[in-house]
């Protein structure tokens, strides 16, 4: 089938090595400087003081937000991470995931937002959310690292990439699944978009957007782990030294913090969904 | 004063609107437009004013453009033509801010699906509108919960809209647009969505409430009975056209056109109750062969003071009342010689209005006679209730048979009560 030969790779590494780096290094290394810092900010946070304290907190909001029985889960995972001796890991990738979610909902809420309002925006939104969703996430490692090198920045950068769209799908489908009647009749009460959009349309969209971001962050953790490759500290760095040494216990024992962390963050997450009494 | 002067207003929707106008000018119909260019006439050159604390009602069918009508008058729909002055100033030309203030503070709107919001309590959804405006939390709590009162749904303020029934979310509905203090209330098909009994007593209410609050209400309905019943004038709609305006008595007295007229016709035809729709089974009759003594028994028994007798075939021999019987015992006469025979009698398909003067005289129930039988009675009550009940509250969907019920019923506790009077 190769009729002609078509470049791709080589202009791809043209365009990255001859324009993209030298005219954008710049803006990238800000953007490294930033992540990096707001990483360290988050992940010192959580390695400060004793690992009891952060437990406890943990543990306190588990029961607050999902009930007794996640908070009992919570302090066996806890138990579980310390006698491992992965507590440290567990938390490293707890900050990548929190930092990346956060950069998330930052950035996808307003575009979600957005692309409910105009139909244009959704029109040229919706392909880009394929495209991050379904680019094997190996490929985006990459680049990620000639631009923004090894470690937590580049693994935070990938995660974003890849934990992004729920969010703004969610956010999207919750604003247009707020019923066209009641839109109405703030707008017959001479209610302003901004008024519209704080006092009618958020808040009805409020538990699509939790569906959401419950999504953002199940989907940060896993890439998280995936990032490990590209010298992202934390729990999948644990897995991925077991896969190389061919060491099944270690793997193991990395594997299940993971799961440990995904039901945590599920559940409280899940169990902050406003209900309705 | 007029507080509303609605011109040559018109909507078309589709690619060309301004081409749908001049068609319209040149005479096209609705159906001529959208077969030439596929574009649909919301409403055509629409013309009426209200008066200052009138209640003026726009009726039409599902598709004649009422509530196109309504949306643009605060522009929820742009209007592709036309202007509406509303105490001189023309809304269709207004800019933003100035559309944006109108909708605040002349023009409260009631939904037919209430369209509340879900997660405010009711005294949050109240003061949607005086938030929007800006007003401090303290002032509007106040005139919100003077808003409740007067709606009557004082004690619910902390309470969801889904734990309130659908006549008290419209309640709630009303109350919001009350309490934004409007001069006006759009009110599009507000009581459509309420079942009949519900929405009775919302109609009464609404009338009391204008007359306290002297609003001016522009009304929306598809249901020519609440038209009649709380319009100071209506306006007809068939295809965006208004074919009439008028007050109830005019538009009866005089319908436009065909259109018109046969709405009207459809609520006579059901507000037309004969005799045979409210009469009740003759189940208390003494046949020949009884004497005064079953007589007075079965009347015992069934509370009432007189018992039509018939012979063997059915047919009326006379009115029996419980002190002649008593009387025939002590006498020991028979009871044919004591039979009254001065009550009315009537044909089964006499129009109830008929019967209002012959029950107001007569104190005995009216025999309905059907070949010469004994059909059915009829007591002074029941053309009373049956035409309270036949006009106007419960509208033409009411079902005959409903009615025949609730008439039934009222019918058996005036005939005991009767019996205990006299």
């Amino acid at each position: 089938m190769n009729y002609f030969y078509f470049p791709l790779e080589e202009w791809t590494n043209m365009f990255v090595d001859d324009w993209l780096i030298p005219t954008l290094g710049g803006f990238f290394d800000g953007i490294r400087a930033m992540i990096g810092w707001v990483l360290d900010i988050v992940a010192s946070i959580l390695l400060w003081g004793p690992p009891e304290l952060w437990a406890i907190i943990i543990i306190a909001i588990a029961w607050k937000t999902a009930g007794r029985g996640v908070a009992i889960f919570t302090l066996i995972g806890f138990l579980y991470l310390g006698s491992v001796d992965l507590w440290v890991e567990g938390m490293q990738t707890l900050s990548i995931v929190i930092v990346a979610t956060i950069f998330s909902i930052i950035i996808g809420i307003p575009i979600g937002i957005w692309s409910a309002k105009s139909k244009t925006a959704d029109r040229i939104i919706r392909p880009i959310l394929d495209f991050m969703q379904t680019l094997p996430s190996f490929v985006y490692l990459i680049p990620a690292i000639l631009l923004f090198g090894l470690g937590g920045v580049p693994a935070v950068i990938s995660t974003f990439v890849f934990a992004t769209p729920p969010c703004v799908r969610l956010t999207n489908l919750g604003i247009r699944q707020v019923p066209e009647d009641v839109v109405e009749a703030a707008r017959a009460f001479g209610a302003t978009s901004w008024q519209m959009l704080t006092k009618v349309q958020f808040p009805l969209a409020i538990p699509t957007m939790m569906a959401g971001i419950n999504q953002t962050i199940m989907l940060a953790l896993s890439m998280a782990v995936i990032a490990s490759m590209i010298g992202a500290p934390g729990l999948g760095n644990i897995v991925l030294a077991g896969i190389s040494r061919v060491n099944v216990g270690l793997g193991l024992i990395g594997g299940l913090g993971i799961v440990v962390l995904a039901i945590i963050l599920d559940r409280i997450t899940q169990g902050l969904n406003p209900k309705k009494t | 004063m007029k507080k509303i002067e609605v011109k040559n207003l018109t909507k078309v929707f589709g690619s060309h609107p301004k081409k749908g106008i001049s068609l319209l000018q040149e005479g096209k119909s609705k159906d001529e437009i959208l077969r030439e260019t596929g574009m649909t006439v919301g409403v055509n050159r629409a013309s009426f004013d209200v008066e200052e604390g009138e209640f003026f009602v726009i009726m039409g069918l599902s598709g004649s453009g009422k509530s196109t009508l309504i949306r643009l008058i605060n522009r929820l729909i742009e209007p592709t033509d036309g202007a509406i002055y509303l105490d001189g100033d023309d809304i269709s030309k207004m800019d933003k801010t100035a559309l944006l203030n109108v909708r605040r503070k002349k023009l409260g709107m009631v939904f037919q699906r209430f369209a509340l919001l879900p997660h405010r309590t009711i005294l949050n959804n109240v003061e949607f509108g005086l938030e929007i405006q800006g007003l401090d939390p303290e002032e509007r709590g106040k005139k919100a919960k003077e808003a409740i009162n007067a709606v009557g749904l004082a004690g619910y303020e902390d309470s969801y809209p889904d734990q309130l029934s659908g006549g008290m979310q419209q309640r709630v509905g009303l109350a919001r647009a009350l309490a934004s203090d409007t001069d006006i209330l759009l009110m599009d098909e507000a009581f459509s969505a309420l079942d009949p009994l519900i929405r009775k007593d919302m109609q009464d209410e609404l009338l009391t409430l204008q007359e306290e609050w002297k609003k001016t209400i522009i009304f929306i309905t598809h249901d020519l009975d609440e038209a009649l019943k709380l319009g100071d004038r209506i306006a007809i709609m068939k295809d965006g056209v208004i074919v009439q305006i008028g007050t109830s008595e005019e538009i009866m007295r005089n319908p436009a056109n065909e259109y018109v007229s046969n709405f009207v016709e459809d609520v006579d035809r059901s507000k037309v109750l004969v005799a045979e729709n409210v009469m009740i089974k003759p189940d208390v009759v003494t046949t020949f062969k009884d004497g005064p003594r079953v007589a007075v028994r079965r009347m015992q028994e069934k509370g009432i003071s007189s018992i039509f007798v018939v012979d063997k075939g059915g047919k009326l021999k006379g009115l029996l009342t419980i002190d002649d019987a008593v009387d025939a015992i002590r006498t020991n006469k028979w009871v044919e010689d004591v039979l009254i025979q001065d009550f009315h009698q009537t044909d089964p398909d006499t129009p109830l209005t008929d019967l209002i003067g012959v029950a107001a005289e007569t104190k005995y129930p009216i025999a309905v006679i059907k070949n010469e039988r004994l059909a059915g009675i009829i007591v002074r009550v029941s053309i009373l209730s049956g035409l309270v009940l036949g006009k106007g509250e419960n509208g033409v969907e009411e079902s005959e048979d409903n009615i025949k019920q609730m008439v039934g019923d009222s019918i058996t506790e005036d005939v005991k009560q009767g019996g205990e009077q006299s």
